[in-house]
């Protein structure tokens, strides 16, 4: 394995068990395939529960554990108190006590009060206990623009969580990666941050019950191109997609990477398509300011220097609070800005 | 654990005035109020219930992202605002519609909020003290009591009602739980704040109820932290009038702080996006019907004398009002784009300056509506 690669790779994870006349393959929602992910890991693993604010009757403000209370009961899925400090550090007892729970935030803005519980005790511990005690905590967030909500229902504060050690984060952009990810982030023993975008629930996808497409910290190409490489991670992978069959129309061939693990990052597929395309543009609706694609930039120069035709450009939510729903589409980045930074990447 | 007290009842949901128990130390309160202030109680709470209609039905029609209806919690909210002076500083939660009118607060400026054009809408300073909305559960309970905190620092209470300020802050039964909730109640009993928690327990924090957040009454949380606290019925205007006047009083006269829990209930959806069908049943909602805060006062004031001509004319004003605002949040203009960099510092700022100005670049290299 190459010294770029820092991603974990873990085995990929068929399920043999899998009855043979459930289906192979279903057309689901994000929403439905967390869902079906989640039903899986409480089936699965009598110690997995569900934790957090409305997701038991309600199944949640977005429905995604709709029906799993009725289903494991309410020992299992717990509507807790209002309260995300509260939340996040009973999950750590309940993990010392061999749980391994599974948190849902309501919304990215609310996560904060359970800030400190995650950054100077989940982060932690692991490395406390010198190895003896795993926290295997799964803290789900839905995040992100583009459901026109009111404010500190928008925001993507991944960044704040990849700056600490001892947290690793994952994002899918598709309803399988959500069904497989959430499986696989339940099985790690490190605490994970679940990064989910809000505004992908909806769309649907084929998810595959058979196998998952790529371990949990993987990035990979998901459209292949030859003259500029744009990355993003959730929601923006669509984006970025968009912008690539636009470009193609003008006659350039963008190669989209869908990041998916935030941290760690997985390197080589992206530094293998920078040595291929020579540019690189990263988006995400974060500011940019102290944020993942900077982190990305400065590691793709130092890897891969020689192979740079232009500097690493980054498309990023503005270095302002997220603003009203009547402005988020002039906030966060859409196609025509990525594409914009592709011309002048292509400028060079 | 202390015995529960009865909740302060002035007027009961058959809408007779209740002079025996605890309610008779509060009756004076009522007895000083001439018959245009008790009217006034009534015209607030039929127009703000007025207006949350129309709100959700702008909300229904595409016209607001968002609508916290306001619905059953009339009397908590008129009375208890109805309390205050105008020097005191109202920190509300984000469903609080009726303070912010009686406080000064245009309407449509919360319409913008939830229309998505701003996220503040007003100068509390303009605005009768009356303090943004805080949709983070429970925050703003900190930022009363360091308020609180800030005008005993600046000097001891006079003695002069009409001079002495008080803050008051609004919650609900799910923001006990926050710990933002428990530690405004330390510093508040710690440093004596001259201030009221008013927490209306309107029984549902979303789909969860309030026996999730609480074994024991509410009000008796706060008591373990030394602030002395009070339940009582927050569908009766009275009560929540009298009993938030004489605990605001107290608390600027140098108490120390002071609890109100006002037994209420959300009648309608917790927001726009909420199915309360899902958690909550037909009976309990129409359990609270009947204790409806608006038809109790109305027959009440029936038998001081109101006549059909004064309740017709309330109606007319409150769909006058209603009109009015749709009309209004139907001309409301989309903020320039370029407002999201503005205030983000309050001196210069190279970061925001340099995006606001790349961000004005493109849009006219798109003609003006990339
Ligand atoms: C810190 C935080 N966590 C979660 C939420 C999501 N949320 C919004 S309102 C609400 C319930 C609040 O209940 P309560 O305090 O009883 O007030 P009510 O809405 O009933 O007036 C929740 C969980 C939030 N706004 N802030």
């Amino acid at each position: 394995m190459s010294d770029i690669v820092t991603g974990q790779d873990q085995v990929r994870t068929a399920h043999p068990e899998q009855t043979p006349e459930a289906p192979a393959t279903a057309e689901l929602p994000m929403a439905k395939a967390l869902n079906a992910g989640l039903r899986k890991a409480l089936a699965d693993d009598p110690k997995v529960l569900l934790m957090g604010e409305d997701i038991g009757p309600l199944g949640g403000v977005f429905r995604i554990t709709e029906g799993l209370q009725a289903e494991f009961g309410p020992k299992r899925v717990i509507d807790t108190p209002l309260a995300e400090s509260g939340i996040i550090g009973t999950a750590i007892g309940l993990a010392m006590r061999g749980y391994r729970p599974v948190v849902e935030i309501q919304f990215d803005g609310f996560i904060f009060p359970g800030f400190d519980q995650i950054t100077t005790q989940l982060a932690k511990l692991t490395n406390r206990h010198e190895g003896t005690q795993a926290f295997p905590v799964v803290i789900r967030v839905p995040y992100g623009g583009h459901i026109g909500a009111v404010e500190h229902h928008q925001e993507s504060p991944e960044a704040y969580f990849a700056h600490t050690p001892g947290l690793r984060l994952v994002s899918p952009s598709t309803p399988n990666d959500a069904y497989w990810m959430i499986q696989e982030a339940i099985r790690s023993n490190d605490p994970v941050m679940f990064f989910e975008p809000k505004s992908r629930y909806w769309p649907k996808g084929t998810v595959d019950f058979r196998a998952s497409v790529a371990p949990l910290h993987s990035s990979r190409v998901v459209r292949t191109g030859t003259d500029v490489t744009v990355l993003g991670h959730g929601a923006m992978v669509s984006v970025l997609l968009q912008a690539a069959e636009i470009a193609e129309a003008e006659g350039a061939s963008l190669e989209v990477v869908d990041l998916r693990s935030l941290s760690p990052i997985d390197y080589r597929p992206i530094l293998e398509s920078v040595q291929k395309t020579g540019r690189l543009v990263i988006a995400s609706e974060a500011p940019g300011f102290a944020s993942i694609p900077s982190e990305i930039a400065a590691t793709v120069a130092e890897k891969a220097f020689y192979s740079l035709e232009a500097p690493v450009l980054r498309v990023t939510g503005f270095d302002a609070p997220f603003p009203p729903a009547k402005l988020e589409t002039q906030y966060l980045p859409d196609a025509d800005r990525v594409l914009e930074a592709v011309d002048r990447a292509l400028a060079y | 654990m202390a015995e529960p007290r009865s909740a302060v009842q002035l007027l009961t949901p058959e809408g007779r005035l209740n002079t025996d128990g605890a309610a008779a130390e509060y009756l004076p309160y009522i007895d000083a109020l001439d018959d245009d202030q008790l009217r006034q109680f009534y015209r607030d709470m039929v127009v703000v219930r007025r207006f949350d209609v129309e709100a959700a039905n702008l909300q229904r029609q595409g016209e607001m992202g968002l609508w916290v209806p306001s619905m059953g919690q009339e009397a908590a909210q008129v009375g208890s605002a109805y309390a205050t002076r105008a020097q005191d500083h109202i920190f509300p939660a984000y469903r609080e519609h009726a303070i912010a009118m009686i406080r000064g607060v245009d309407l449509i400026d919360i319409i913008r909020m939830l229309r998505g054009l701003t996220h503040g809408g007003w100068d509390p300073k303009q605005r009768g003290n009356f303090h943004l909305y805080t949709l983070v559960i429970g925050s703003h309970a900190l930022h009363a009591t360091g308020f609180a905190m800030g005008i005993a620092l600046d000097g001891d209470p006079t003695g002069d009602p009409d001079k002495d300020e008080a803050t008051i802050v609004y919650f609900g039964d799910g923001a006990t739980s926050q710990g933002d909730v428990s530690e405004a109640f330390v510093f508040a009993a710690s440093y004596r704040t001259p201030q009221v928690f008013f927490l209306q327990n309107n029984h549902w924090a979303i789909s969860v109820p309030v026996s999730v957040q609480s074994r024991t009454p509410l009000y008796q949380r706060s008591e373990g932290f030394g602030i002395p606290s009070v339940q009582i019925d927050g569908n009766d205007v009275l009560a929540s009038f009298a009993v938030t006047k004489r605990n605001l009083d107290e608390a600027r006269g140098g108490t120390g702080p002071r609890l109100i829990e006002a037994l209420t209930y959300r009648m309608g959806a917790h927001t726009s996006s909420d199915d309360p069908t899902k958690y909550r049943s037909d009976a309990e909602v129409a359990s609270w019907a009947e204790r409806d805060p608006i038809s109790r006062y109305e027959t009440w004031l029936r038998s001081l004398g109101a006549t059909d001509n004064f309740f017709e004319n309330v109606k007319t004003e409150a769909e006058d009002f209603a009109a009015d605002i749709r009309r209004r949040t139907l001309e409301l203009p989309t903020p320039d784009p370029a407002l999201m960099f503005d205030h983000v510092y309050s001196e210069p700022h190279p970061v925001t300056e340099e995006q606001k100005a790349w961000l004005a670049d493109y849009e006219q290299s798109y003609g003006g509506d990339a």
